[in-house]
């Protein structure tokens, strides 16, 4: 099997860098001889997936469905099986992800390796959650079953979140969710500022099983956090309209369209950006009748435009997410958005979401209280000593950010964010005591020596 | 031929088998997937009954090893409830240099490129023939139609593949048995990933799709993608004087 020496970069953009790719067709080849990482559809932002100089065995031709009980929703599959994959099979048959996050192009491994969470974090839980079983590949080319309520349970939970750095996924069980369409019943509320905001998101009702605020965070002054709460839930097949009623597990495929260059940097800015917030805000914020979306429309708006990252121009962006817990959320999230908008540095997308109690993931990212995501192009001095002030406040709040999207978090911080690091480094030691899964991001935070 | 077929893939874990054992299955044929690592192949036979609901069978079977071929294709006979295509997949290409220094590795590519698939290629067409329908795929190279230093070898044993499927094709004729002859040129597999040089790589699964397309229409030779008909042409064409001295 032969290598490819290539540029690579996570979804941001940034950084890039230089890495050994190997892309096995088979089983044999997910574990290389020396340290690697694995990588899936390079959905994670930053340097997750990159190996400086190093290894990087990406898993996309290992995507193997293994077993598919209809009566059940129970999927085996390998890890390299994108979550597309998953919806294409399984939703004609009445069945979709427990979990989804914002894109459907990731791989099942790279969703437990960040233990993602979707828009009903609230109320589901993360991505560990929908996963009963999987097989690791350790670094001593064994394989180890871990089951979460089972055997080596320890290795699961350190797995489940752990960045790929415990090993390699070969394949997973996934319990998936029974639907009765392809649709989802929206709803759209207006919150005039962050603190309405707060409260729509705070009441729970069963019509908003998925849940995000879209919030424009330009707006300063009384309007700082104004928001558009997007709700929704799987609609019924009585709720679907007679047309879509003939084939309600099948919605009809939508148009893509491909961002073919990198917009030119100065497209994006605080007087276009604001522009377009005013106007998402007015014509999102009328749709507050119920309404029937497909689930393309409602979870993956972004897919539409595939390589959707070029928007940001050449050098790419960053995302910063970070989640508060509860009794210091709403403090925290209005001093970070007043940070921001008083930098007039434009976030083209600013989401904010409750999310619910933690998991048992080591190192995974949810915990109760409140998540706020942020796209920040990289351009104008100044962004990451911005980022560093904020991860001082969410630091300080007991809170996290996410490593999914991080490109750029310091080791101490990390350290401090990360409070179970030590109890994972010591699970570590004994399944990879040479450090043979590693990544740039792993060696950024100290999170594997060196 | 808009009927289910049941169809047996040889060499059925590499990217091309799975991709073209992929577009049969989409038509709802039942496949069979012979390959030499059992684990893999019944990998590959879980996915495509997985993703295609359609019934899939497979086997561990050794190109290089002809005495087993016999009872393993009336055995596939068996599973699959009677037998409508072949597609030999199977293939092996090692380095030149490599084989260079070391013959067994010619003696391999021979034995797998050449030797062993007229071995099982000569048992199914026995059946063919019999039931007067069907077909046989063979998936040969544009490196067998002109003798490169670069990749010699791999390049002669694919040729006579070539020549042995002209062969077939020019025989079965007469029985209503379909042979074609696939010549792909740079396919993005594990095969070739990595290389350097490689210019105009197709997507195995576009090669997939286009190796049952053209079946279907009863095609003899097939270059995938098609513009390498030309490129070989011109390969051909030129003359040995000129050609000994290209670096190719």
């Amino acid at each position: 099997m032969g290598s490819l020496r290539k540029s690579l970069s996570g979804w941001g953009r940034y950084p890039t860098q230089e890495c050994i790719t190997w892309r096995p067709e088979k089983q044999s080849g997910l574990l290389s001889d020396t340290p690697m990482i694995s990588r899936g559809l390079g959905r994670s932002y930053g340097d997750a997936a990159l190996n400086a100089n190093g290894n990087v065995v990406l898993t996309e031709r290992v995507n193997r469905f293994l077993e598919f009980d209809t009566t059940s929703g129970r999927l085996r599959a390998e890890a390299g099986v994108s979550l597309a994959d998953v919806i294409d099979i399984c939703l004609p048959l009445g069945w979709f992800p427990k979990v989804t996050p914002g894109t459907k192009h990731v791989s099942l491994g790279g969703c437990l390796a960040a233990d993602v969470h979707g828009k009903n974090h609230h109320q589901v839980g993360a991505f560990s959650k929908s996963v009963e079983t999987f097989n690791l590949i350790t670094a001593d080319g064994k394989t180890l079953a871990c089951a979460r309520d089972g055997d080596n349970n320890d290795v699961f939970w350190a797995t489940a979140g752990g960045m790929g750095l415990t090993g390699v996924v070969s394949e997973m069980t996934l319990q998936l969710k029974k639907v009765e369409t392809a649709y989802v019943t929206s709803r759209h509320v207006k919150a005039a500022d962050l603190d309405s905001a707060f409260q729509v998101l705070a009441e729970e009702g069963p019509e908003s099983e998925y849940s995000v605020a879209w919030v424009d965070c330009l707006a300063r002054g009384k309007k700082l956090g104004r928001s558009v709460i997007m709700q929704g839930r799987h609609a019924r097949v009585d709720e679907i309209s007679t047309a879509q009623q003939k084939t309600p597990l099948q919605a009809a495929s939508r148009r893509h369209r491909r961002l073919p260059i990198d917009l030119p940097s100065w497209m994006l800015n605080p007087l276009s950006i604001s522009s377009f917030n005013a106007l998402y805000y007015y014509r999102q914020g009328k749709k507050t009748q119920p309404f029937i979306n497909d689930v393309d429309r409602y979870f993956y708006p972004l897919d539409a435009i595939e390589d959707w990252n070029r928007m940001y121009g050449k050098k790419g962006f960053v995302q910063y997410q970070c989640v508060l817990p509860n009794a210091k959320a709403f403090d925290g999230i209005k001093s970070m958005l007043e940070k921001l908008a008083s930098s007039r540095r434009a976030s083209f997308l600013a989401v904010l979401k409750r999310m619910g109690p933690a998991s048992w993931g080591l190192m995974s990212f949810p915990m109760e209280g409140y998540t706020l995501a942020l796209d920040l192009p990289l351009r104008g001095k100044g962004l990451f000593a911005l980022l560093d002030e904020l991860d001082e406040q969410v630091l300080a709040a007991g809170g996290r950010v996410y490593l999914a999207k991080d490109a750029r978090l310091g080791a101490k911080a990390f350290a401090g964010m990360y409070p179970r690091l030590k109890e994972w480094q010591k699970i570590k030691s004994r399944i990879d005591p040479r450090n043979h899964f590693t990544s740039s991001m792993a060696r950024r935070l100290a999170w594997v020596a060196q | 031929m808009s009927t289910a077929r049941k169809i047996l893939i040889i060499g059925a874990t590499s990217a091309m088998a799975r991709a073209t054992a992929a577009a049969f299955a989409r038509r709802s044929d039942s496949i069979y997937l012979a390959a030499r690592d059992a684990d893999e192949v019944s990998r590959i036979a879980a996915d495509l009954a997985v993703r295609c609901q359609v019934s899939t069978y497979f086997g561990a079977f050794d190109i290089a090893q002809i005495g087993s071929h016999a009872s393993f294709v009336s055995h596939v006979v068996d599973a699959l409830g009677g037998l409508d295509g072949v597609v030999l997949v199977a293939g092996s290409m090692a380095d030149q240099a490599d084989a260079e220094q070391d013959f067994s590795l010619v003696e391999t590519m021979v034995q797998v490129n050449y030797l062993g698939a007229m071995s099982v290629l000569d048992e199914c067409a026995q059946f063919l023939v019999q039931q007067k329908s069907g077909f046989i795929i063979g998936i040969s190279s544009v490196a067998g139609d002109r003798g490169r230093q670069s990749n010699y070898y791999y390049g002669s044993a694919k040729g006579a593949l070539s020549i042995y499927l002209s062969g077939l094709r020019n025989k079965l004729q007469a029985a209503s048995v379909h042979v074609m002859t696939v010549k792909p040129g740079f396919v993005d597999t594990a095969m070739t990933y990595g290389i350097k040089g490689m210019f105009l790589v197709a997507s195995p699964e576009s090669v997939g799709e286009n190796i049952v397309r053209a079946v279907m229409k009863n095609r003899n030779v097939v270059y995938l993608p098609w513009f390498w008909r030309y490129i070989m042409l011109i390969i051909r064409q030129l003359p040995e004087f000129v050609f000994k001295r290209l670096k190719l």
